[in-house]
C-alpha cells in the first residue's frame, strides 16, 4: 500500500496530428483508498493508466509510488517492477491457464499451484469458490472479471489499476460487481485506481473522485464534494444530469422563474443557474411557482415531467403514484443551493442553452 | 480511442529480436550474392561466352513456356476445385476439400517417375506440364478456398438478386472477390514450375535448373552453371516483381467481418454428379495414377529391394528432416516476431528477403553453397551443417508465415498483464507467448518437414557423402531406370510426406478464420 503521485504528467503521441493525451497531470491518491478518474473517451485517463502502469513513457513529470520515483522525463521503471497490478478492460486472462493458475502467475516459483493457500484465499474473496480448475472460457464475462481481480491483487501490489474494468458487462451485473470488486480492493487495503465514463459507477465506487478533461484533471475531491459544487458547467454535466435556469442577475442575487439564487456580487446581466434535477420539487397546489406539465414519461419507480415555466421547459421528477395529465397545472419549486450560477454562455451549437440538458437525460 | 483493451506502443524491439533477423537475413542474402561472385570471378568473358549461346535462348525459352503453360492450366484447376468445394452442393465435398490438396505430397520426381514408367511416350513438354499441373495446382486451389470462406456473400447473393445466373455471377463477383489469393497462387506456380527439378529431370525436358545441374555435374570448368544460375534467379526475378506490383494494388477479398453469415450455396442440379466425376476424376489423375503404379512396381520391384537400404534412407530422411525443421523454426522466430509484434522497416526487410529465399531455386542455392564452402567453409563443406543451411534458406518463409499468424494471434495485452504481474519479458515469452503460439510453431515445423523431406536438387548435391535420403536413393534408381528398384523408396516417400500434410491441411480447413 502506497501513496500516489503524480506530477505534471505530459505525454503526446507523435501521429499526425500530434495526439496530447496528458496535457501537465497532477494526482495525488492516498495509500489504501480508491480513486476514480471520470473522463469521456479521449480524455487521457487511460494514458495515465498506462503510464503509471509503465506501459507508456512520460514526455515530462513524474510519477511517484510511495518513495519510489518509477516515470519521469529520463526513467521509466519496466512494468514487472513496479508492483502495480492491473484489471483490464475485457479481463486479458490467460487462454491457456486455468483459474488458479490465472491467480497464482504472479507468486513466486512454489506458489504457483492452484491448492496455495494465497489462490484460494483470493478465490474466495472475489466469490469464486470452485471455480479454481475452470478454463477462462467456461466463464462467463462477470465471472472472468472476478478472476482479473483476484490475479491483480495476488502478488499484493501496491497499487492496483483498473481499467474500465465493468464496460463490458450488463447493467445487473455491472452493479452487484461493483460492489464486491471495492469491498475486495479494501479487503486488501490496496490503494487503487479505477478509470471509467461511466458516472454512476464513479459514484458507486470512488473515495476520492478525479474528472479528467482534454489531458488535465479538472477537479477531484469526494463524489459529494464534485456532485454538488462542480468547478464548471463541464464538471458539473460529467456527473449527471443538470438543469440550466436562464436568469438574471444582480447585486449579489440571481432571479429565475422559479426564485431567487445567490450569486457573485460581480455578476450582473444575463446569467445561468445549474441545478440537479431533484432539487426541482413538482407539487400540487400553489406552493410554488405555476407551471404547464408539457410531457409525462413513465419510468416504474416515479415519472419524468416536463413542465413550462416562464418560457422555460425543465424536467422533474414525481411519484408514479398521482402523476399528472399533460395540460395540467403544477406548483415548482428549488430547494437547495445551485451547482452554479454563470455568465449566459453559448454551446458549441451556437444556441443559448438553457432549460433541459437533452444530451445529458438517462 | 482505446475500446480494445490495452494496445501496444512498443518504440523498438528489443536489441535481441533485432539482431535475429539481421542474422536471418544475412543467411539468405549469402546465396544469392555469392553466386552472382562466383559467376563473374573469372572475368566477364565467360558469362558472355555462356549467356550469348543459342542454347541459353532455348532453355530460357522452354523454362519460361512451360512456366505459362502450367500456371495456366493451374488457375484453371484449382479455381474451379476451390468454387466447387467452397459454393456448391457437391456431393461429398468435406472428403474432397482435404482431398484437393494432397498432391502437395507428392514429390514431383515420384510423380514423373510413376508416369514415365507407366507411359514413356509422355517425356518431354508435354508430360513436364502434366506433372507439374498436376501438383502444383494444390498452390492457387488452398489460397481461393480460404479467400471463397472469407468473401462477403453479399456482393454475390446482390447480384443474383439483380437477375445475373449462377455462371455469370461467378465470373464477374466471386473471381474478383478472391483475385489477390489467385494473383498469389499462380506467383507460387510460376517460381515453383521455373525452379523445379525433378519432373522435368525424369521427363527429360531441357529447362534451366536440369541444364545447371547437368552442367556443374559432367565438367570441371563450373562457371558456366554459376552463370545460368545467375540467369535462372533473374528469370524468377520477373513475376515476383510483376506480383508485388499487383499485390499491393488488387486488395479486395477483405471485405469486412462478414463471416457471421452462412454461405449460400450453389444448387448444382443435374450438374451435381458430372461435377461430383471431375473433382474425383481430377484426384485420381493427379494422385491415384501415380500412386497405383506406384503399388505396381512395389509388388514387382520387393525381390530386388534391400529393405535395410530402405529403412536406412527412411531413418535418415526423418533425421534430416526433423534437424532442418528445428533449425528453421529457431531462425525464423525472431523474423516472425519483429513482423508480428514490431512492424517497421527492419521486419519488412527481413520478411521479404525469406520469401526471395523461397523463390530461388534449389539448384541455385545448393550451388552457391557448394562454391562458398569449397573456398571459405571447407570443414562444413558436404557436411550435415551446411546442408540443413540450404534448407534454412530455401524453407525459411513458411515456418515464418506460420509463426507470425499465430504470435499476431495471441493479444499483447496478455503480454502486458503478465508483464504487470512481476514477470520478466524472458519468462512471459516462455509462460505466455509461446504456449499461446504453440500451434504455429507446430505448423511451422511440419511445413519444413515435409518440404525437406521432398527436396531433392540441394539434397543431391549437398550431402554427407555416404549419406542417402529417400529422395536421393529414388533419383539414384530413376536416373539408371530401375523403376522396380526405386518404387519401395517411392512409396516411403509419399508416405512420409502425405500424412503430415493431410493433418496440416485438415487442421487449416477446419479453422473458422
Amino acid at each position: 500500500m502506497s501513496t500516489v503521485r503524480v506530477t505534471g504528467a505530459r505525454k503526446t503521441y507523435p501521429s499526425r496530428p500530434p495526439v496530447v493525451a496528458l496535457d501537465g497531470v497532477d494526482l495525488t491518491i492516498a495509500a489504501g483508498t480508491l480513486a476514480v478518474v471520470l473522463g469521456e473517451s479521449g480524455s487521457g485517463k487511460t494514458t495515465l493508466l498506462r503510464a503509471l502502469a509503465g506501459f507508456e513513457r512520460l514526455d515530462d513529470g513524474t510519477i511517484e509510488l510511495g518513495e519510489r520515483t518509477v516515470s519521469s522525463r529520463t526513467l521509466t521503471v519496466a512494468p514487472e517492477r513496479r508492483r502495480v497490478g492491473i484489471v483490464p478492460q475485457d479481463g486479458s486472462l490467460f487462454p491457456h491457464l486455468t483459474v488458479a493458475a490465472n491467480v497464482a502467475y504472479g507468486l513466486g516459483r512454489g506458489r504457483r499451484r492452484g491448492t496455495d493457500r494465497r489462490v484460494v484465499e483470493l478465490l474466495g474473496m472475489v466469490g469464486l469458490d470452485g471455480y479454481a480448475d475452470r478454463y477462462p472460457h467456461q466463464l462467463s464475462g462477470g465471472q472472468q472479471q472476478r478472476v482479473a481481480v483476484a490475479r491483480a491483487l495476488a502478488p499484493e501490489p501496491d497499487v492496483v489499476l483498473l481499467d474500465e474494468p465493468f464496460a463490458a458487462l450488463d447493467a445487473t451485473l455491472r452493479g452487484r460487481l461493483r460492489g464486491d470488486v471495492a469491498a475486495a480492493l479494501r479487503a486488501a487495503g490496496a490503494t487503487a485506481l479505477l478509470v471509467t465514463h461511466d458516472p454512476a459507477e464513479a459514484m458507486s465506487m470512488a473515495d476520492q473522485l478525479a474528472v479528467m478533461r482534454a489531458g488535465q484533471v479538472v477537479q477531484t475531491g469526494t463524489t459529494r464534494d464534485v456532485y454538488l459544487h462542480p468547478v464548471d458547467v463541464a464538471a458539473a454535466r460529467a456527473l449527471g444530469e443538470v438543469v440550466t435556469l436562464p436568469a438574471t442577475a444582480a447585486a449579489g442575487v440571481a432571479h429565475t422563474a422559479i426564485g431567487a439564487v445567490a450569486a457573485e456580487v460581480t455578476l450582473a446581466g444575463a446569467a445561468q443557474v445549474l441545478v440537479r434535477p431533484e432539487q426541482l420539487t413538482l407539487a400540487n397546489g400553489d406552493a410554488g411557482h405555476p407551471a404547464t406539465v408539457v410531457s409525462v414519461e413513465f419510468q416504474g419507480h416515479d415519472v419524468l415531467v416536463d413542465v413550462m415555466v416562464g418560457g422555460v421547459l425543465v424536467r422533474g421528477r414525481w411519484p408514479a403514484s398521482a402523476e399528472p395529465r399533460p395540460g395540467a397545472t403544477v406548483a415548482v419549486s428549488l430547494s437547495g443551493d445551485p451547482l452554479l450560477v454563470v455568465p449566459e454562455y453559448i454551446d458549441s451549437q451556437g444556441i443559448a442553452d438553457v432549460g433541459i440538458d437533452l444530451s445529458r437525460s438517462p | 480511442m482505446t475500446r480494445t483493451g490495452l494496445p501496444v506502443r512498443r518504440p523498438r524491439p528489443p536489441i535481441a529480436l533485432s539482431i535475429g533477423g539481421l542474422a536471418a537475413c544475412a543467411l539468405v542474402c549469402l546465396p544469392i550474392v555469392y553466386i552472382a561472385v562466383r559467376a563473374t570471378d573469372r572475368g566477364w568473358a565467360p558469362v558472355r561466352a555462356t549467356l550469348w549461346r543459342p542454347r541459353t535462348l532455348d532453355l530460357v525459352e522452354n523454362t519460361v513456356g512451360l512456366a505459362l503453360a502450367v500456371s495456366l492450366a493451374a488457375v484453371v484447376l484449382g479455381v474451379g476445385a476451390a468454387w466447387l468445394v467452397a459454393c456448391t452442393d457437391l456431393p461429398g465435398r468435406r472428403v474432397l476439400r482435404v482431398a484437393l490438396a494432397m498432391p502437395l505430397a507428392m514429390p514431383s520426381y515420384v510423380a514423373g517417375w510413376a508416369w514415365i514408367g507407366w507411359r514413356p511416350e509422355l517425356a518431354g513438354f508435354r508430360g513436364a506440364a502434366l506433372v507439374l499441373v498436376s501438383i502444383s495446382y494444390p498452390y492457387v486451389y488452398l489460397p481461393v478456398l480460404g479467400a471463397l470462406r472469407r468473401a462477403d456473400p453479399g456482393l454475390a447473393e446482390v447480384a443474383r438478386v439483380a437477375g445475373r445466373r449462377p455462371l455469370t455471377v461467378f465470373f464477374t463477383v466471386t473471381v474478383r472477390q478472391v483475385r489477390p489469393a489467385i494473383v498469389a497462387g499462380v506467383l507460387l506456380v510460376g517460381l515453383y514450375t521455373m525452379s523445379e527439378f525433378g519432373a522435368v529431370a525424369t521427363m527429360r525436358y531441357e529447362t534451366l535448373t536440369r541444364v545447371i545441374y547437368q552442367s556443374y555435374q559432367a565438367s570441371f570448368d563450373r562457371t558456366p552453371a554459376a552463370v545460368l544460375g545467375c540467369l535462372l534467379v533473374a528469370v524468377t526475378a520477373v513475376p515476383l516483381v510483376l506480383a508485388v506490383r499487383w499485390g499491393a494494388a488488387g486488395r479486395v477479398d477483405r471485405a469486412g467481418p462478414g463471416a457471421a453469415r452462412r454461405r449460400p450455396v450453389v444448387q448444382l442440379g443435374a450438374w451435381r454428379w458430372p461435377a461430383f466425376l471431375a473433382g474425383w476424376g481430377l484426384i485420381v489423375a493427379v494422385f491415384a495414377v501415380p500412386a497405383g503404379n506406384l503399388v505396381r512396381w512395389v509388388r514387382r520391384g520387393s525381390s530386388s529391394t534391400t529393405w535395410g537400404e530402405v529403412t536406412g534412407a527412411f531413418g535418415t530422411t526423418l533425421w534430416i528432416s526433423a534437424v532442418a525443421a528445428a533449425a528453421t523454426v529457431a531462425i525464423a522466430t525472431p523474423v516472425a516476431v519483429l513482423a508480428a509484434r514490431h512492424p517497421g522497416r527492419l521486419s519488412t526487410w527481413s520478411v521479404w528477403t525469406a520469401y526471395a529465399g523461397h523463390a530461388l531455386p534449389g539448384v541455385v542455392v545448393a550451388l552457391s553453397l557448394v562454391f562458398f564452402g569449397v573456398r571459405y567453409a571447407g570443414p562444413l563443406y558436404q557436411r550435415t551443417p551446411m546442408l540443413v543451411a540450404a534448407y534454412v534458406v530455401m524453407f525459411l518463409s513458411l515456418a515464418i508465415g506460420a509463426i507470425q499468424a499465430a504470435v499476431a494471434h495471441s493479444s499483447p495485452a496478455l503480454e502486458q498483464v503478465a508483464a504487470s504481474l512481476g514477470d520478466r519479458p524472458v519468462s512471459v515469452w516462455r509462460r505466455v507467448t509461446v504456449p499461446l503460439a504453440l500451434p504455429g510453431f507446430g505448423s511451422a515445423a511440419t511445413l519444413v518437414f515435409i518440404a525437406v523431406a521432398k527436396e531433392l536438387p540441394a539434397t543431391l548435391l549437398l550431402r554427407p557423402i555416404g549419406i542417402d535420403t529417400l529422395a536421393t536413393r529414388l533419383w539414384s534408381h530413376t536416373d539408371a531406370q530401375q523403376f522396380a528398384a526405386a518404387a519401395p523408396f517411392a512409396a516411403a516417400l509419399v508416405l512420409v510426406a502425405a500424412l503430415p500434410t493431410a493433418v496440416l491441411t485438415r487442421a487449416q480447413l477446419e479453422d473458422p478464420t
